[in-house]
């Protein structure tokens, strides 16, 4: 459908969510927001394939879903295998509490594989059925449901069971746990 | 690695998922998630789809020229 004062505001509005979809996927603000700015640019190209009544914002989030697995997993790469530059960042402010365990939580994210953190973040965060997540991943509704709950259960053992070790090298963040009790 | 064998059996036990920390996880992640969301949109994409949309950045101009294609 051509591109409408009407559907122009729903991607608008559309953004703020993305823009926390790319963040969560990326880790990396900067990049979120390339990613983000390269989804409008497709979307906005593509507006004649987009049908009228179907579901916008799960079809922008596909859209920046592709392009984040196809153009940013290289470089997504290089953030997994810098696997200790969280830790680091840990290592030097240990103080500040609130945010630490912000990035305690995004440490553990990130050591999830992919296919589960997409699927957590959509289900978990933006809200999405598992039939739409399902449709944005390309993939069927029970493979959705075993990656949520995987992503659940190992983001549990990063974060909250002792003997973390079994997933990682990370003796910072696991310290810190340890310490900070919960 | 595979250490959810029996479901959630053992509710509670350090290794299943327990309902506390499972809505812990959700909270957080959340928390992330819509602290990103709060903050809007951004100057830049606003000015791109504007821009990208044929009609001028010039308020006055407001939805005045929708069919406009004279994009440079």
């Amino acid at each position: 459908m051509p591109l409408t004062d009407s559907l122009r505001d729903d991607i608008l509005a559309s953004v703020p969510s993305l823009r926390a979809f790319a963040i969560s996927l990326s880790g990396n603000g900067d990049r979120a927001d390339d990613l983000v700015q390269e989804t409008l640019l497709r979307a906005l190209a593509n507006i004649d394939s987009f049908q009228p009544g179907s579901n916008l914002p799960a079809w922008l989030f596909t859209i920046l879903r592709n392009l984040f697995r196809s153009d940013y997993r290289k470089r997504r790469r290089e953030v997994e295998d810098a696997d200790g530059s969280y830790a680091k960042t840990l290592k030097t402010q240990p103080a500040q509490s609130a945010h630490l365990e912000f990035e305690e939580f995004r440490a553990a994210l990130d050591k999830l594989p992919q296919d589960q953190r997409e699927a957590l973040i959509l289900v978990g965060a933006s809200g999405f059925s598992y039939e739409d997540a399902a449709a944005i991943c390309g993939c069927a509704v029970g493979t959705i449901k075993s990656r949520v709950n995987r992503a659940r259960s190992k983001l549990s053992a990063l974060l909250y069971v002792d003997g973390a070790e079994d997933f990682g090298p990370d003796e910072t963040v696991r310290a810190v746990i340890g310490g900070s009790g919960g | 690695m595979k250490d959810v064998k029996s479901k959630n059996a053992a509710p509670g036990k350090q290794g299943g998922l327990n309902a506390e920390i499972q809505s812990r996880i959700g909270h957080q992640l959340r928390a992330m998630y819509d602290d990103v969301v709060r903050q809007g949109v951004p100057d830049r994409f606003a000015e791109l789809i504007r821009k990208l949309d044929g009609a001028e950045p010039n308020p006055q101009l407001g939805t005045a020229g929708d069919k406009n294609d004279g994009r440079d």
